[in-house]
């Protein structure tokens, strides 16, 4: 039976939960058109096999080769090219992540294959699908036409899961042929950053836009931010003006949040931004202008000046907390 | 050094994209062009890095003959030289549009000898196809990482960092390489009336594309099912803080 291959993204031998969603997609299309769900894992195996077929997977390549020990788009992508030759999927998909799309564009790059990046509906034939564009403000439908389909799905378009009936997850090893000029791109040194509270796990973020004014009027934000427990984030104006690092930037050039709450303060709610914070489960918006598209598509809002409104939710929060 | 940078024309749109009646591209009436922010940082980055190790730095964009307003705002914030692949406007692929974008830097090369460092956007702002760098770094045979926010040249050494959830990854790369930049790499710089002056007389050195299409077909555009919403307005001053906290009350966020 010809299979759908899945390439595992992981990092340091741990399965990264993209490719859950990867998975998920792979079992119910599969399923829809008659294949078998496989799984590639380059570099250390550590127990992924197992994950892959609890969320699915019939089969687990491993490529095991010295040089992906560690993460290199192109090690990577030539692992996968080579599987692809040697297994001849039928489809072959990734989580659009920045890992998963790198990895594909190299493997497609090598076997002069067309990829579809950041699929949202793939037919079961996998000739037709809907993907994103502009950071999924707008949707394309495509044909494709080729003899392997290499495609994403975009992040978050399917829900994770395991599978109700698993896989056998059988393992099977691979040994890739791959140059030593590979090691070119392959990771030399990592910074571990100190772990807190980031900005796509934030519970409550508060966004500040241009109407905050200027760098410093950022201060009261950031106390209510403290006090709920959440982060600051921003829009591009502010990147822009150098009052916040890009770190903080929301958005289709930033960063996706989906907090329980986003307060959108003084943002206009540009559909680049607004992609980015869609997924947000409540939004509050504080803007002067009541037909602003943050209001109109918010949940909640409060038409007034955020300066002096923000120093007043902050009394509140303190009186009722105590402090 | 000799640095080439790839931009792409797209629109700007504001609050929402409108889709033309045919369903085959973005509404453009009453819309300017710009390229992608990821963009716009290689520029600055090109820019930067030109005037700590000397050299010159060169953008090309394959698009619509009005994407020279793209190739001239590259050039009054200090980038040398432009090259415009004039291809009608019409929609390429990503295997397409990389077919004729490694031809042109073939062609440019053989000319004038290779560019040390490439870089592209991590991917175009219309289109994110994620891949048009890659493919050409493949053909051209050379290293290439996407997602990069930092890059220093340390003599025929290219370091580039690229941010993770967890921290950073660092990628060392010999020269000459290929990189997909990510907005932050820099603050870009906004053009000074001299800059702008200058880049009317920059040339425009054109290339012709020639490429077949690849095996993506667009068939049409739509937009996404919107959010609708019925806003509660929960005041117009400072005395809707008390409704604001019950609201985080409620959402068991306080
Ligand atoms: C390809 C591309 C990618 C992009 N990516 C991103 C991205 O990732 N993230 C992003 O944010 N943008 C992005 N943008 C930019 C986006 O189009 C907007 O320009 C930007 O989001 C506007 O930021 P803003 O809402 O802060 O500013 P503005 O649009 O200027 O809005 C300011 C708002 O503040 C309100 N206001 C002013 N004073 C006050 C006050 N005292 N109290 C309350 N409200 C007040 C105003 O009514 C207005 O609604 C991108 C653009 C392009 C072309
Ligand atoms: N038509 C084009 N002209 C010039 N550069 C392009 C073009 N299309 C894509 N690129 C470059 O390739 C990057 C990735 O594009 P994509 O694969 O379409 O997401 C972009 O950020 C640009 O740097």
């Amino acid at each position: 039976m010809s299979s759908v291959l899945v390439l595992v993204e992981s990092d340091q031998g741990a399965m990264a939960p993209a490719t859950h969603e990867a998975l998920a997609f792979a079992r119910d299309f599969a399923a829809a058109a008659g294949l078998a769900v496989h799984a590639l894992v380059c570099g250390t195996e550590s127990g992924m096999a197992v994950e892959a077929g609890a969320h699915g997977a019939a089969s687990v390549h491993v490529a095991d080769h010295p040089l992906l020990d560690d993460y290199g788009p192109e090690a990577w992508g030539e692992t996968l090219a080579q599987a692809i030759t040697q297994y001849a999927p039928a489809v072959v998909v990734a989580c659009g992540t920045d890992r998963g799309n790198e990895v594909m564009a190299q493997a497609a790059a090598r076997l002069d294959l067309p990829f579809v990046a950041n699929c949202t509906e793939v037919e079961p034939g996998a000739t037709e699908m809907t993907r994103t564009q502009w950071g999924g403000s707008l949707l394309e439908q495509v044909t494709l036409d080729a003899s392997t389909r290499m495609l994403s799905v975009a992040p978050h378009a399917f829900e994770g899961s395991l599978a109700a009936v698993p896989g056998a997850g059988m393992m099977d090893m691979f040994a890739p042929v791959l140059d030593d000029s590979l090691s070119r791109t392959k990771i030399v040194d990592r910074v571990v950053l100190s772990s807190g509270i980031t900005l796509s796990t934030a519970p409550v973020v508060i966004g500040g836009g241009r109407g905050v004014g200027s760098a410093e009027a950022y201060a009261p934000l950031e106390e209510l931010a403290e006090l709920l427990g959440g982060r600051v984030g921003c829009s591009r104006a502010v990147t822009n003006n150098g009052w916040r690092p890009h770190s903080d930037q929301v958005g289709q050039t930033g960063t996706r949040i989906a907090p329980e709450l986003y307060i959108a303060c003084g943002i206009s709610g540009a559909i680049q931004h607004w992609v980015g914070a869609k997924a947000s489960k409540n939004i509050l918006a504080i803007n002067t202008d009541n037909e602003a598209n943050m209001v109109t598509k918010a949940g909640h809002a409060v038409i007034g000046d955020l300066h002096t409104l923000i120093p007043a939710i902050t009394a509140e929060v303190k009186k009722r907390k105590g402090l | 050094m000799r640095i080439l940078t790839l931009i792409k024309r797209v629109p700007a749109p504001g609050a929402r994209i409108n889709v033309t009646d045919d369903e085959q591209s973005v509404n453009t009436a009453n819309l300017g062009f710009t390229m992608s922010p990821h963009e716009e940082c290689a520029v600055e980055g090109a820019v930067q890095l030109i005037e700590q190790h000397g050299g010159e730095s060169t953008v090309l964009t394959l698009g619509p003959a009005e994407a020279e307003e793209q190739l001239r705002y590259a050039a009054s914030i200090g980038i040398n030289n432009a090259v415009l692949m004039d291809n009608g406007g019409e929609d390429w692929d990503p295997q397409r549009t990389a077919k004729a974008i490694g031809d042109a830097i073939e062609q440019l090369e053989a000319e004038d000898g290779p560019f040390d460092l490439i870089l592209f956007g991590n991917e175009s702002a219309d289109s994110g196809g994620f891949q048009v760098g890659v493919r050409v770094a493949h053909r051209l045979d050379r290293p290439m990482v996407n997602g990069i926010k930092g890059i220093d040249v340390e003599g025929d050494v290219i370091v580039a960092r690229r941010e993770v959830d967890a921290g950073v990854e660092v990628y060392k790369m010999p020269k000459p390489a290929i990189l997909g930049v990510k907005e932050g790499l820099n603050l870009p710089r906004y053009p000074t009336m001299k800059g702008r002056l200058a880049s009317k007389k920059v040339e425009i050195n054109a290339v012709p594309p020639v490429a077949d299409a690849g095996g993506q077909v667009k068939v049409r555009l739509l937009r996404p099912v919107e959010t609708v919403s019925n806003t509660v307005v929960l005041g117009t001053d400072e005395s809707a803080a008390p409704a604001v906290v019950d609201l985080f009350e409620e959402l068991g966020v306080l």
